[in-house]
Formats: structure tokens, sequence, C-alpha cells
């Protein structure tokens, strides 16, 4: 049970982690340049604890490093949605927005009603992620209230990434999706965006069946430590 | 504890560790152990913070020292010490809102910018140079400064 859940949130975090680091050196501005690093910067942190958590729950001596670095695709157990490819900024912000107020509403039921290891994390992490929401929604706002362009490339984003957004719900956290609809839904109509039609979801993230980009996300990631094994600075 | 009150944080060297609030306490031993919690979960700093605790304590001829890491209860802004703000500001980072005050609005209040003591500030970008401060700017004296985030 603390395995599982820790292994998918740390997963979670270090994929989504990995992806923002890709717009490090090419985000529009040098602040945004600066904010999707810091969140990154977060979810790196996150997955580093969640992944020990699973770790030690599991008690075979795998460390976090060894889960992030020596685990194959279908042992991942990360959502679709944060594999994703980064697309154009509006479609990397239209996945945050989902996904950060997703874990907004999670950590802090987490924080009370998980395993001690799992809470203690959950509970540090929540004041991070609701700042994340925040960065995003704000941005989800200036996008759809923007330009003509600034407003199809969310709109775009947005119906893009919708069929991922099932997956986020399933079994345990199925409870969380009214709260969720509508915080997306309050925003999006400050945004002046329609919420996306509906969509056959997408599923299988967390059972380890991946879309074709998680393996090419592991290539980079896994690369070094592949090739050197037990490599340090 | 007097030990760690001269280890400066690696990326705002002005305050201490125990000004920032991260030292959580001492137990003893055998074997003793000094608990430390980190302010953000992915912050850098961590690492560069362990080894210089290490190095003082070693450096102390206390290397039977441990150190452990425990997030809950989460560090807050509210631990940084008076007189950790106090240095904050005169180094130019205006110093963070206390929790209670910041959770009574919905946005957060003008920071006082430390080159002119002017109120009249505004947010540049939520996220700034590291993790634990957002970029802000003087509406009166037009420098932009660093502003520890409350959380
Ligand atoms: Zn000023």
């Amino acid at each position: 049970m603390t395995v599982a859940l820790a292994t998918s949130l740390g997963d979670d975090a270090l994929i989504l982690g990995q992806r923002l680091a890709e717009w490090c050196g090419h985000a529009p501005t040098l602040e945004v340049d600066l904010a999707l690093a810091n969140i990154g910067l977060d979810l790196l942190g996150q997955a580093q604890f969640f992944l020990g958590a699973a770790g030690a729950a599991e008690g075979q001596g795998r460390d976090a490093d060894t889960l992030a670095y020596r685990r194959r695709e279908d042992e991942f157990r990360n959502c679709l949605l944060v594999e994703q490819p980064n697309g154009d900024f509006a479609r990397t912000i239209a996945r945050q927005f989902l996904f950060s107020t997703w874990q907004a509403l999670l950590f802090p039921d987490l924080a009370q009603s998980a395993a001690p290891a799992i809470a203690a994390i959950a509970q540090k992490a929540a004041k991070e992620v609701a700042y994340h929401a925040r960065f995003a929604a704000e941005w989800v706002v200036r996008l759809g209230d923007g330009t003509s362009e600034s407003h199809r490339r969310m709109a775009d984003g947005l119906a893009w990434c919708w069929r991922f957004t099932d997956e986020l719900f399933m079994d345990d956290t199925a409870k969380f999706r009214p709260e969720w609809d509508s915080h997306i839904n309050a925003t999006l109509t400050q945004a002046g965006l329609a919420t996306p039609k509906p969509v056959r979801g997408i599923t299988g993230g967390r059972h380890g069946r991946h879309t074709e980009h998680l393996g090419h996300i592991l290539s980079a990631l896994q690369y070094l430590q592949r090739v050197y094994p037990d490599a340090t600075w | 504890m007097a030990l760690l009150a001269h280890i400066p944080d690696p990326e705002i060297p002005v305050i201490s560790l125990t000004d920032l609030g991260i030292i959580r306490e001492i137990r003893d031993g055998p074997p003793p152990i000094l608990v430390i919690t980190p302010t953000y979960t992915g912050c850098p700093a961590s690492i560069a913070i362990n080894a210089s605790i290490r190095m003082a304590l070693d450096g102390a001829g206390l290397a039977d020292v441990q150190i452990k890491t425990e997030l809950s209860p989460p560090w807050t802004t509210d631990w940084i010490s008076e007189s950790g703000r106090q240095a904050l500001l005169a180094y130019g980072i205006a110093p963070p809102e206390p929790r209670a005050a910041r959770l009574a609005r919905q946005d957060e209040a003008p920071a006082t910018c430390p080159q002119c003591g002017s109120h009249a500030t505004a947010e540049i970008s939520r996220f700034g140079s590291t993790p634990c401060k957002a970029l802000w700017r003087c509406l009166d004296c037009a420098e932009p400064f660093d502003r520890f985030k409350c959380i």
C-alpha cells in the first residue's frame, strides 16, 4: 500500500520535474524560465522523498536513486499526463494547471490520512504545490484572456491534455473530482475559456502501461547511470 | 547550538542556520542526533547545508553526532528569528510576512523596499533566484529586490 502510493507520487514528480527541466534556457522570458525551473526543482525534491519512502517501505535496499535510475519503463507508475511532451508554452501551462490543481487537493488530504512516512512529505509539499497551482492558473487566465493567438493556443493545450485527466481520479482519488472540476472551471471562466469537451480518457500509467514518450524521457534521465553504473560526482 | 549559530546559509550567507529555523533539536545519544528540516523539499542548498554542519561537527570533535532530516511538522518562515529577519532586510531581502497575517489576506501584503523603506511595491515574479524567494520591485525607487516567500 505504502510502496505503491509512494511510488506513483514519486514517479509523477520525477517525470514532470524532468519535463520542466527541458524548458531551462528556452522559456519565453527569464522570469518564466526561473519559475519553471523552480517548480521542477520542487518536484524533484518531492520525488526524492517519495521514492525514498517507497524504497524504505519495500525493504529491499533500494534507495531513491536506484528507483529513479534503475527501473524499466513498465515499472514506472506515473500518470500519463506528466510524461506528455512540453509542446508550446500554453500546453506546458495546461499540463501544469491540471496536474498542480490535482496535487493541491490531494496532498492536504494525504497529510491527514496517509501512512506517516507519506503524510509528512505530503504536508511539507502541500505548501509548495499550492504555489505551483496559483502560478499555472494565473498563466491560464493571462493566455486565455490575452490575444486571439494566445487564447487559441491555451484552448488547444487544454484540449490536448484533457484526455489524460480521467486517470487522475481512479480508485481512491475519485472523490477529488467534483472539487477539482469546480477549481478548474472557475479559472477557465475567468480566462474566457470553455471547459474542454468530454473525451474518452486514456489510462494505464498507474499500471505501467505508458505512452511512447516515457521511454524517451528515461533514455535521457537514466543514460549516465546506465552507462556508468554507480558513477558519482 | 552555539556552534551551529556560526554556520551561514550557503545561499544567503548573512543568516545562520539557527536563525533560519531549520535546526529542530538535539537528541541525547548514544549516538547523539541533530535533527534538521529542509526549507523546500527540492532546495539544492540542502546538500551544502548538511556538508557544512558535518564539517563544523567534525571540526569540534563531535564526529559521533548523527544528522537526521525530519519533515514533519513542515518548516515555516515563521521560524526565522527576529535577528534573522533584521539580517535579511539589511542584506537587501525583504523578510517574509508572518504566516497568520498572510493567511488572513487573499493576496500578499506589499513588501517593504529594503533600499528606501517604501511600501509602494509590486511583485514581478512569484519565483525568484532561489526556491525561497520571489522577485519584487519598488514603485518609488524603482529597484528590484528579492522577497522571502511566506510559507
Ligand atoms: Zn525603494
